[in-house]
């Protein structure tokens, strides 16, 4: 090929330029706020002092852990039944399932807490019933509730659009050779959509182990979870070093996990799960 | 049997999903100030919510953000989307992907603080003290576009048909006529499909704003936030209901449009397709 | 070599001793080549023998590392493709997806900013040209691979090239189709006069087209020539075994027109070798004659038939070495037969770096053929890459 020109030489410098001041040098502050004391000399006194949060991050692990699991269990079926509708139904669906993807978290947190609180519609029809009032804003399980509400779509759509573009003729081809339907699920669909699986467990688990409006309003303030840790100590305080250190904490994990999860689907072409 | 299950799951979950919303959206027209009970159809709450200049700004802001964010995001991001075609070393290619890549990995609160924190450091050295405001909020939002632009724009290239260029300067084009007649074409499509994807990112997004914004600069979303922090306010609930509707008219538009051009397609294919 | 073919005409293009590298692999080794005004030649070669490279130089994509290219005796080496007066039919068309039939065939002459009318009027010519009038507003997806082939011919040669290069243009066409696009290629390039430098893996498309076959491997040029001269007279065993069948087995030239291979003296009709040279011949197929054992030259047992409609073709193992022979007269497997074969069905050929490498059809099957190679059009997985 003919030689390439000064301008496509240089057309990705601007771009390098931004991601080396704002992607690149946050990342290094994160580092260097973990790793120094007030007076910015080394220090690891924030990264020993981690230890006393480590209850907020098994209680977030947990939960977050919890809420993947829920929301994998209820999609992974709506998405194959959606997947068998007809293709008209199909694209009314993916708009339903898009809508509240596309609306904010906040709106639909707040409209669920409003929905669940106290005095909410829910409560005051079970009071007329004459049935006992559910306290669900202000517990464990209004917080996984408030996380699985929220993130369920984000786990059914990657897996409904796996399985939409799953070739029918696997199918056939697994039932030609023996498969009755239920290996057939186990033994082609399931690991042809792993992809799609894996992309639902990252887009759920990830903003579920760092939230903090969902814990603030369905918890009701009385959870604590590594997303208001990190908020409290950001937006509370000026001493940033202990913040820095969870977050730090927080990246690496996160990153490894979607790490390995690339791994495993990128290896086999998908994984049985 | 199964049929009639199966769609009774999915009307089920539907229902379940939709349920806070429909709720929300009721009782934003409701009279009285009660959640649970409905008294009397009103546009009350509307009328609270656009008499509140407070939030008339927030949108304006929100708006203004988000244009900007993804115009400044999009350019850059497609001059990287060229420059990187024609890089030849995959390491630098990869690793500059991933790098534009960490914001879409990393927890929305995790590029926050980090953002939080150059901002702050940068403030400290130049002595500043109100340094969050726009600016910072322009910044940071440029910068969780970006991967998106990327990640519309940079297939379009590489899915570019080499030959094209080549006939168009067999036919007497120069290299750059032939790039503007010839490829640009074919890359607009994920050039609008990046700008649109910036600018609804830039419009939803909370959590990052809420760590480099300033009470002086104030989006939609950080305005919803600051007014549910503490009591229910039923204007929110007008206002929420008002975006939603307006998300649904949006998406049925572009799903509608989206249908028309995946039939053009679909027929042209079958045309093509006599090998 | 056989150069002017076609005496009375110009050299337009001459390629001198091209060499070029790709990643330090070098596709071309010092390729020489006139092509003349008005000539239809082929460059035929499996793939990576370097033909496309040939092409692209010649097209102005690629720059040769070493050696000149000439137009009309001018160097061009260093003349961007814009400014060549050369059009190119690429290998999948190329056609631009964002414009409909008229647009892509306006699209040189909208640039070279002609009026209007000059473009209405020469774009109806080339749709009439290539059959395809009343195709001005469609759009080039909804073409059929030969609809848009044809239009990416015309969108070529509405600029009125000198030459018009050609890179497997009919590859992703089926075969009924491949032979209606052969005879009206043929066609507009006698209608047109333009020389046309066409690259192809298919031999019968060559033989069947062109006026002169260039045959490439290894980055190299094998043989220039007719196709009749390509076929009759093979220059080396590889040109002999990629042009039709052939078995090709080890020789020595006794003393002129005397030749000794497979234990059998033969007469042939070639000389000028030295006494007892060892050599390469090549005897094709349908040269030889089936007769009893004791009226042949060479004997042997028949290990396979094959009906393949006009004749048999059948495997004689003679001496361990299989010979492929098609026979309009049925032999039974197992049977023992004698082989005839005349003076002029012998070709001798000097040794080549391809000696030894072809001829023996002991594991010859047909589908072994084509699961080989790569190139064999019809091969979907080719076609779509």
């Amino acid at each position: 090929m003919r030689g390439k020109s000064l301008f496509q030489k240089m057309a990705a410098a601007p771009h390098i330029v931004w991601a080396v001041m704002f992607i690149v040098a946050p990342m290094l502050f994160v580092l260097y706020f973990a790793f120094t004391d007030e007076s910015g000399k080394f220090s690891l006194s924030n990264i020993s002092s981690l230890s006393g949060y480590s209850n907020v991050f098994i209680l977030s692990i947990a939960f977050a852990l919890i809420a993947t699991v829920v929301c994998l269990l209820i999609g992974y079926p709506l998405a194959y039944f959606m997947s068998k509708t007809s293709p008209k139904m199909k694209k009314i669906l993916m708009v339903l399932i898009m809508l509240p993807m596309w609306c904010n978290l906040l709106i639909r947190t707040y409209a669920l807490m409003a929905l669940l609180d106290n005095g909410g519609l829910l409560n005051t029809f079970l009071e007329n019933i004459g049935l006992d009032k559910l306290y669900i804003v202000g517990s464990d399980f209004g917080v996984i509730l408030g996380m699985v509400y929220d993130f369920l779509p984000y786990m059914v759509l990657p897996i409904f659009t796996a399985m939409t573009k799953l070739d029918h003729r696997y199918i056939e081809a697994a039932a030609d050779l023996g498969c009755n339907p239920i290996k057939t699920m186990i033994k082609v669909i399931m690991p042809l959509t792993a992809s799609g699986v894996i992309s639902g467990i990252t887009m759920v688990f990830v903003p579920s182990i760092s939230t903090f409006y969902i814990s603030q309003k369905l918890g009701a303030g009385k959870i604590d979870l590594i997303g208001d840790t990190i908020e409290r100590l950001f937006k509370n305080t000026s001493t940033y070093g202990v913040g820095a250190a969870i977050s730090l904490v927080m990246m690496i994990l996160i990153l490894i996990s979607v790490w390995i999860m690339n791994k495993f689907s990128d290896d086999e072409g998908g994984i049985v799960i | 049997m199964k049929k009639f299950l199966s769609g009774g799951y999915i009307f089920l979950i539907f229902a379940l999903l939709y349920a806070p919303i429909a709720v929300l959206i009721i009782f934003s027209f409701n009279d009285g100030g009660s959640l649970n009970e409905f008294t009397a159809f009103s546009f009350a709450w509307y009328k609270e919510l656009f008499a509140d200049e407070a939030a008339i700004t927030a949108l304006k802001n929100s708006l203004i953000l988000a244009v900007l964010s993804s115009v400044i995001a999009t350019v850059i991001g497609t001059f990287a989307a060229l420059g990187l075609h024609h890089m030849k070393s995959k390491v630098i290619k990869g690793s500059i992907k991933s790098v534009t890549n960490i914001p879409m990995m990393n927890p929305d609160i995790v590029t926050g603080v980090s953002m939080m924190l150059l901002f702050v450091a940068v403030a400290t050295f130049i002595k500043a003290n109100n340094f969050m405001g726009f600016g910072t909020m322009l910044v940071a939002h440029t910068t969780f576009n970006l991967p998106y632009v990327l990640l519309s724009v940079a297939p379009r290239f590489t899915q570019l048909d080499k030959s094209l260029s080549e006939a168009a300067q067999d036919l007497g084009c120069t290299p750059s006529r032939a790039f503007f007649s010839v490829e640009l074409p074919e890359i607009i499509p994920g050039i609008v499909s990046g700008l649109m994807l910036g600018f609804t990112m830039s419009l939803d997004d909370f959590v990052i704003s809420h760590f480099v914004s300033s009470p002086n600069f104030q989006t939609l979303p950080l305005y919803v936030y600051n007014q549910t922090v503490h009591n229910v306010k039923f204007s929110m609930y007008a206002l929420c209901a008002l975006i939603v509707a307006i998300i649904l008219v949006i998406l049925l538009a572009v799903n509608f449009a989206g249908s028309i051009s995946d039939r053009r397609s679909k027929s042209a294919r079958k045309g093509g397709a006599t090998k | 070599m056989k150069d002017n073919l076609v005496p009375d005409s110009n050299v337009i293009i001459k390629l001198e001793n091209l060499t070029k590298s790709f990643d330090g692999e070098r596709v071309l080794n010092g390729v020489s080549l006139e092509i003349h005004d008005n000539e239809f030649l082929t460059l035929l070669g499996p793939s990576g023998c370097g033909k496309t490279t040939t092409l692209r130089i010649i097209g102005g994509f690629e720059e040769p590392d070493e050696g000149n290219v000439y137009f009309d005796g001018a160097l061009i080496n260093d003349v961007p493709p814009y400014k060549r007066h050369i059009n190119t039919v690429f290998q999948k068309y190329a056609l631009f997806p964002h414009l409909n039939v008229f647009e892509n065939i306006a699209f040189g002459l909208r640039l070279r900013k002609e009026s209007e009318d000059v473009i209405r009027e020469s774009v109806k010519e080339m749709l009439a040209l290539v059959n395809l009038k009343g195709f001005e507003r469609r759009r080039v997806n909804t073409l059929s691979g030969g609809q848009q082939q044809r239009v990416a011919i015309a969108r070529a040669l509405v600029n009125k090239p000198r030459v018009l290069l050609l890179d497997e243009p009919l590859g992703a066409l089926d075969l009924k189709l491949r032979k209606d696009m052969q005879n009206e290629l043929k066609n507009i390039q006698t209608k047109t006069g333009i020389t046309f430098i066409y690259v192809t893996h298919d031999q019968e498309e060559a033989l069947s087209m062109s006026d002169t076959v260039v045959v490439m491997e290894n980055g190299q040029i094998q043989q220039i020539g007719s196709p009749t001269d390509i076929y009759n007279e093979p220059e080396n065993a590889f040109v002999a075994d990629f042009i039709g069948e052939s078995n090709i087995v080890d020789g020595i030239m006794l003393s002129d027109y005397k030749v000794r291979f497979s234990g059998h003296t033969f007469d042939c009709v070639d000389k000028g070798f030295e006494k007892n040279q060892p050599i390469d011949v090549v005897v094709r197929p349908e040269d030889v004659d089936v007769v009893t054992p004791d009226k042949g030259m060479l004997e042997g047992t028949v290990t396979s038939v094959t009906f393949k409609g006009v004749h048999w073709e059948i495997i004689v193992d003679i001496n361990g070495f299989k010979w492929m022979i098609q026979t309009t007269d049925f032999v039974a497997e197992g049977e023992h037969i004698g082989l005839y074969i005349e003076p002029d069905a012998i070709h001798i050929m000097n040794k080549s770096e391809f000696s030894d490498m072809f001829g023996d059809y002991s594991s010859f099957s047909d589908e072994l053929d084509m699961l080989s190679d790569p190139t064999e059009p019809g091969d979907e997985e080719d076609d779509d890459e």
